[in-house]
């Protein structure tokens, strides 16, 4: 059981690796240098600390956005604007509080991060308590989010023009990797901790595979709902801090825009099923990072202002329908009748389907290209 | 158990309910008839938190067109294009003098103009341009994207560089704004009088981490550059972190050349502590030449007609002043001496 468990990981992480590996491949075939890195100003600087620092947002969002889709079967299209009010919030309560030290930053943050966890239980509770439907209850605040955000703003976007703030956005002094990088992975670090040493996962896919049984075995999928969204809602004031510290403004206009889509699709990349049920995290990061990957690889191959759209939505879509069931289903049929017939031993007239067959377990996906 | 977590849930879903009216209508708030000798105007605009633009400019709407000045005017405030449709018809129907329009949607007005001309109401456009025949409305007065991009370019033409490699970031490609800005550079390109090493956008929402990849990019891929034009403000910082990172020099006395549109306060600041170097306006107020048609016209003089557009000043390093970010700046001043970085 257990092996087929760890087989089932395996190949719900091969779509998103192989992606990024691709990825990788356009890159280095572009310019050997690709990996190559130097020290500016004390910091790592390359292509990979610009990756690592421009999708740090992005990873925190998809991990909370992976466990909400898992247990309500939907999606948070919120996301976005939840961090442009808690970073609203953040900003707000910094400037008031007098003078900048690490410690105000602290406090100010604690405080985005319970509107964040308020904001997550507003939607948890229409979709767990009052079952409206993800999308919809999270449509809500997508559309007065910005308003909300706007007037916190006190219809100014304010400047944390400050050292320590831009520190938090940019490198502390004596650390050679940029400081958003190092708050990405101590995230992940704690989010893996906290997944490991309690059984929210498990609790989370029951819930989201069979309500009904999850329920008769006395887990009470309200409370887990309610519990993923108000994750999600801490991922968002996390992601907004990063944001606004990186952006040294607060903008309530564009901060974090669009970014619930980009979330989403991280989400689907790393092999999860939108619609609830079992989930990886890392196939989720592994996913944000290769959208990350995607739009700097455009930009390195230095495609077409216009058409720039256009190669990221073909590049998505060709993805999706690798990846879909259908064609997954069919691979593995393909992949299932070559081997019944190499065990059957029928010897056929040539040897090139057993050449076929001999290179097929390698890239069952791309059988049907 | 079960039964408080519900409880808290009900008071999360109250306390948010209240908010959301609070902030839906704070924009819309409206109030008594006209009193005799005031002049009727109706505005139809877009919501303040569209963008800090929009901002200054509703609030300039309010402060001009107030009873103080002998107006007695109503502002409605949304993205919506019917709605701002139905919001005409209704000032048409309460017999304003003077309709002022900033369309959510360049089409689908056609209708309600020529009922506001047959109901012999004035109509001005003001910021956006509305797709119709011009003997539809009475004037509009509009930013020259065009000429803002060509004084950008003519500001940088003369710096005396001995070449000059751009960067160019566009805004929303298709807007206005990113037309009329990119095309002072690509004519200045098909001349000769400066190559284009990169060209990159910002995306849709003008984004700051766009901007900022675009650059990357050009960076890694070891490009040589020393222009920066980034059509809005936002996109021109991100472009200079993204320098800053990168340890490239920039400003007065560095290596790049940073040029900002739309005159954000913070962005005044960073020219006049020479982090950046020029930034070209994109001024939101309009009312207070708008009024000075009406007044005109009261003591006998012609209205203006057909497409009228704004004066807009830029400011370098040289040229910048506390009295000009205090004035015609948008959105909140940082303080004097403060660079966003």
């Amino acid at each position: 059981m257990s092996i087929a468990k760890a087989k089932a990981q395996g190949t719900q992480l091969f779509l998103p690796l192989s992606v990024l590996a691709i990825l990788i491949v356009i890159n280095l075939i572009k310019g050997a240098d690709y990996f190559s890195m130097s020290v500016i100003n004390g910091a790592l600087y390359g292509n990979i600390p610009n990756i690592l620092f421009g999708a740090s947002e992005l990873v925190i969002l998809a991990i909370g956005m992976t466990l909400v889709s898992a247990s309500s079967r939907g999606q948070d299209i919120s996301v976005g604007v939840a961090g442009a009010i808690t970073s609203a919030v953040f900003v707000q309560v910094l400037l008031n509080s007098g003078n900048i030290t690490w410690l105000t930053i602290g406090l100010s943050f604690l405080v985005s991060c319970a509107v964040g966890i308020a904001i997550g239980a507003f939607n948890g509770s229409l979709v767990a308590i009052f079952k409206v439907q993800p999308m919809v209850a999270t449509l809500i605040l997508f559309t007065a989010g910005r308003s909300i955000a706007f007037m916190i703003d006190g219809k100014l976007s304010p400047v944390l023009a400050n050292d320590l703030t831009s520190q938090l956005g940019g490198v502390i002094p004596g650390v050679p990797i940029q400081t958003p990088i190092i708050l990405t992975v101590l995230f992940i670090a704690v989010v893996a901790l906290f997944i490991k040493t309690t059984n929210l996962k498990l609790y989370a896919e029951s819930v989201g595979i069979n309500e009904k049984a999850a329920r008769l075995n006395g887990i009470d999928p309200a409370k887990i709902k309610f519990l993923t969204y108000m994750i999600l809602g801490l991922c968002s004031a996390v992601a907004g801090f990063i944001a606004v510290t990186k952006a040294g403004r607060h903008d309530s206009v564009n901060i974090l825009k669009f970014v619930e889509m980009d979330a989403i699709l991280a989400v689907a990349i790393g092999g999860n099923a939108l619609s609830g049920g079992t989930f990886s995290i890392a196939g989720s990061i592994i996913g944000a990072y290769t959208i990350e990957v995607l739009s700097r690889t455009l930009l390195r191959l230095e495609v077409g202002t216009e058409t720039i759209k256009a190669f990221k939505a073909a590049f998505i879509i060709v993805l999706m329908i690798i990846a879909s069931p259908v064609v997954r289903a069919y691979a593995a049929k393909a992949l299932r009748w070559v081997r019944s017939r190499m065990h059957e031993g029928i010897v056929l007239d040539t040897g090139a389907l057993e050449a076929a067959a001999a290179s097929n377990p390698n890239a069952p996906a791309k059988k049907e290209e | 158990m079960k039964k408080q977590f519900r409880i808290i849930g009900v008071l999360c879903l109250l306390a948010m309910l209240a908010l959301t009216p609070a902030v839906v209508f704070a924009a819309g708030a409206k109030e008594g008839a006209a009193k005799g000798g005031l002049i009727k105007v109706g505005i139809v605009n877009l919501p303040p938190e569209e963008s800090g633009y929009r901002q200054a400019n509703v609030e300039d709407m309010n402060v001009v067109f107030s009873k103080a000045n002998g107006y007695d005017a109503k502002q409605t405030n949304t993205g919506d294009n019917s709605e701002q449709i139905a919001a005409a018809q209704g000032y048409i129907r309460d017999g304003v003098d003077y309709l002022l329009i900033s369309a959510a949607n360049a089409s689908g007005w056609d209708n309600v103009l020529k009922s506001a001309k047959s109901a012999g109401v004035t109509v001005f456009l003001f910021d956006r341009l509305i797709q119709t025949d011009p003997s539809n409305f009475q004037a509009a007065l509009v930013s020259d994207m065009a000429a803002e991009g060509n004084t950008a370019v003519n500001w940088l033409l003369s710096q005396g560089l001995s070449s000059y490699k751009v960067i160019l970031i566009r805004g929303q490609l298709g807007s206005a704004a990113e037309l009329g800005r990119s095309a002072a550079v690509l004519k200045a390109r098909d001349a000769g009088k400066l190559s284009i090493v990169a060209d990159g956008t910002g995306g849709d929402s003008w984004s700051l981490e766009e901007a900022r990849k675009v650059v990357e990019a050009a960076i890694t891929a070891g490009k040589d550059f020393n222009v920066i034009y980034a059509e809005n403000d936002g996109m021109a910082q991100g472009a200079v972190q993204a320098l800053a990172a990168a340890g490239i020099t920039h400003g007065k006395n560095g290596k790049v050349k940073i040029i900002g549109f739309d005159f954000n306060r913070f962005a005044l600041r960073n020219v006049q502590a020479g982090y950046w170097d020029c930034d070209i306006q994109c001024s939101p107020r309009q009312a207070a030449e708008i009024s000075s048609w009406i007044k005109a016209k009261a003591t006998g003089a012609a209205l203006p007609s057909g497409i009228v557009y704004q004066k807009e000043i830029f400011v370098d390093t040289a040229t910048i002043t506390d009295d000009i970010i205090a004035k015609f700046g948008i959105n909140a001043d940082p303080g004097k001496g403060v660079v966003t970085k």
